[in-house]
């Protein structure tokens, strides 16, 4: 079978469009790296979506967590730290298992609603269920990051917008909220980088791989299995994230720019990456 | 199974007719669940041994990353350099394999020189019965063990990669005048680095430090991913759903184990984080950090 064959068959094997069957034996290379290629797919799915929901959710916790009132802080407080305070592969099964038992209580509650029941049965599959969990994961660790850039920003900068009259909603959408971004947008993007390594825990924990449709480790980890030999399939892996990783930090380093567009260039802060951290 | 009785109280022999809190005291300290307590402390054992280990191998990564011998300083910043970029899963589930083959490998050079086939076949990996590890004549538990062993080795070397970095910017960040007063008192390079290098670098290693042993903490649960009996594969064997057949039968439990694993894993954290602001406050004494100048300021 020929390269380009392979690619046809398995490019988009990890969302079923493509050969059913999974190679069996006699391995090549091209197929290793077409079907790993195939499930980073679901890597960027999941962390694309996870930051882009939980960037709103995480802005959201960090103005409760620095909220005067207690009410709005004890809440974010407790939610910031059940998620970071616990580990993700923890949340994977604690979610699957909540999850797979929520139908029951459904049916039992809801006799007769046809959409709840079907709602609930996609929370058990990965595409739902496990990014309902690393979007609230994400949203915790960001949350975090972005609190800490509201309690570092300029004293000064709030005093010039009380003397310029800007108060509430445009005070928060023309000072606070720019400056809170650019404090924390170096921070903002190892957590990214960290979101996107965090995805491979997907189908290790909780969440079954339906019909063998799974992210890149996944089928890395099938095909170590079947060969035996690490030395090829988690290397490819390597690979494909460390393209990612760099296309990451270009697109983040973009908006960096963007964000510090009106400070002298010895006075912008660098995206500077950290080595990678599990949750 | 039936015949598996907890000896803990007395009103255990029969379950068939216990209720209530009875019923409950009986099933959590039954045998299973005893043989999962002491998962917990395999955990804190994984915690208690790597975490030196991967400080040492930090340390001698970041000491290589610093060497004036281009070879030595090439291997310690290409360890540290090894873990960014790549999901560390991937370094777990690669190195449990490779470690393996390796040591195999080596046995196998050593004990059987006469083997003539190739070691790998095809999708086979064939060394001799008697460089097997462990020899498949051993009993379980030196399986066991030497699975361990193997789980606590990869997680020190990907640790230890991640505090090399961490201790290598310490090292850096120990203010230059006092390298450099070393000199003039005529202290040897290694003289210096022991005596004043190494003592004052703590304190900027410590937040890196902490960040790692919150972040080690949480990876414990990836040894059930290294085929440990820990205690997620406790949490998953008990909780599943037991029939009539069981001492003790209830439908499927797992989301109050697993509810359970996570308060474990949230007062483990609580507990860090307040031992380590502790240790922050010790270490921040006489400092010429701004830490240490506020303890200064407070005490005059």
């Amino acid at each position: 079978m020929s390269c380009a064959q392979t690619i046809a068959d398995y490019a988009f094997r990890s969302i079923g469009i493509g050969e059913r069957l999974l190679p069996r034996s006699d391995f090549t290379l091209c197929q290793q790296i077409t079907l790993i290629g195939s499930g980073m797919i679901w890597n960027v799915y999941f962390g694309l979506l996870a930051l882009a929901f939980g960037f709103f959710l995480a802005v959201a916790v960090a103005l409760g967590k620095a909220h005067p009132s207690r009410w709005l802080r004890k809440p974010a407080e407790w939610f910031v730290f059940v998620f970071r305070g616990s580990p993700l592969f923890i949340q994977f099964f604690l979610a699957y298992e909540a999850f797979v038992l929520l139908p029951k209580i459904g049916v039992d509650i809801n006799l007769g609603f046809v959409e709840i029941t079907a709602e609930t049965r996609w929370l058990t599959r990965a595409w739902l269920g496990a990014l309902i969990v690393l979007f609230l994961n994400t949203a915790a660790y960001s949350a975090e990051i972005f609190y800490g850039a509201l309690r570092s920003i300029p004293k000064g900068d709030i005093e010039a917008a009380d003397a310029y009259g800007l108060t509430g909603w445009t005070r928060f959408r023309r000072i606070t909220f720019p400056t809170m971004l650019r404090l924390a947008w170096p921070a903002y993007t190892n957590e990214a980088i960290f979101l996107f390594h965090a995805t491979t825990l997907v189908f290790f924990s909780g969440f079954p791989a339906w019909q063998q449709r799974g992210d890149a480790l996944y089928y890395a980890n099938y095909f170590a299995d079947k060969t035996f030999n690490p030395f090829v399939p988690y290397p490819i892996v390597a690979g494909y994230f460390i393209l990612l990783t760099l296309c990451l930090i270009t697109l983040f380093g973009v908006f960096n720019k963007r964000l510090n567009r009106h400070l002298p260039e010895a006075h912008r802060r660098r995206l500077r990456l950290r080595p990678n951290i599990i949750r | 199974m039936r015949g598996e009785t907890g000896a803990i109280f007395s009103y255990c022999t029969d379950p068939s007719v216990l209720e209530g809190w009875r019923w409950f005291a009986c099933y959590l300290t039954n045998g299973k669940h005893m043989l999962a307590y002491t998962s917990f402390g395999t955990v804190m054992l994984l915690l208690a041994i790597t975490a030196p280990v991967s400080l040492a191998f930090g340390f001698a990564g970041a000491t290589a990353a610093r060497s004036r011998i281009a070879p030595l300083r090439w291997v310690g910043q290409g360890y540290t350099a090894i873990v960014r970029g790549v999901p560390d899963i991937a370094f777990f589930l690669f190195f449990v394999i490779a470690l393996d083959q390796a040591f195999e490998w080596l046995r196998h050079q050593v004990k059987c020189p006469g083997w003539d086939d190739p070691i790998r076949q095809g999708s086979d990996f064939v060394v001799c019965d008697a460089a097997k590890l462990p020899l498949s004549s051993s009993p379980q538990w030196v399986h066991e063990v030497y699975g361990f062993s193997l789980a606590v080795l990869t997680f020190a070397i990907v640790f230890g990669a991640f505090a090399a970095n961490v201790l290598f910017g310490a090292m850096r960040a120990v203010p230059r005048a006092q390298m450099e007063t070393a000199e003039a008192y005529g202290m040897t390079p290694r003289q210096s680095f022991w005596r004043v290098l190494v003592p004052q670098m703590w304190i900027f290693a410590l937040p890196g430090l902490s960040n790692l042993w919150m972040i080690l903490v949480k990876a414990t649960p990836l040894l059930f991913l290294l085929g440990v009996e820990d205690i997620v594969y406790w949490a998953r064997e008990l909780g599943g759903m037991k029939g009539a057949v069981f001492d003790y039968p209830h439908p499927d439990w797992r989301l109050w184990y697993f509810l359970a694993l996570l308060v474990f894993y949230l007062g483990l954290t609580r507990v860090s984080e307040i031992v380590l602001e502790r240790l922050t406050r010790r270490l921040s004494h006489g400092q010429a950090t701004s830490g240490g100048e506020a303890m200064r300021r407070a005490a005059a």
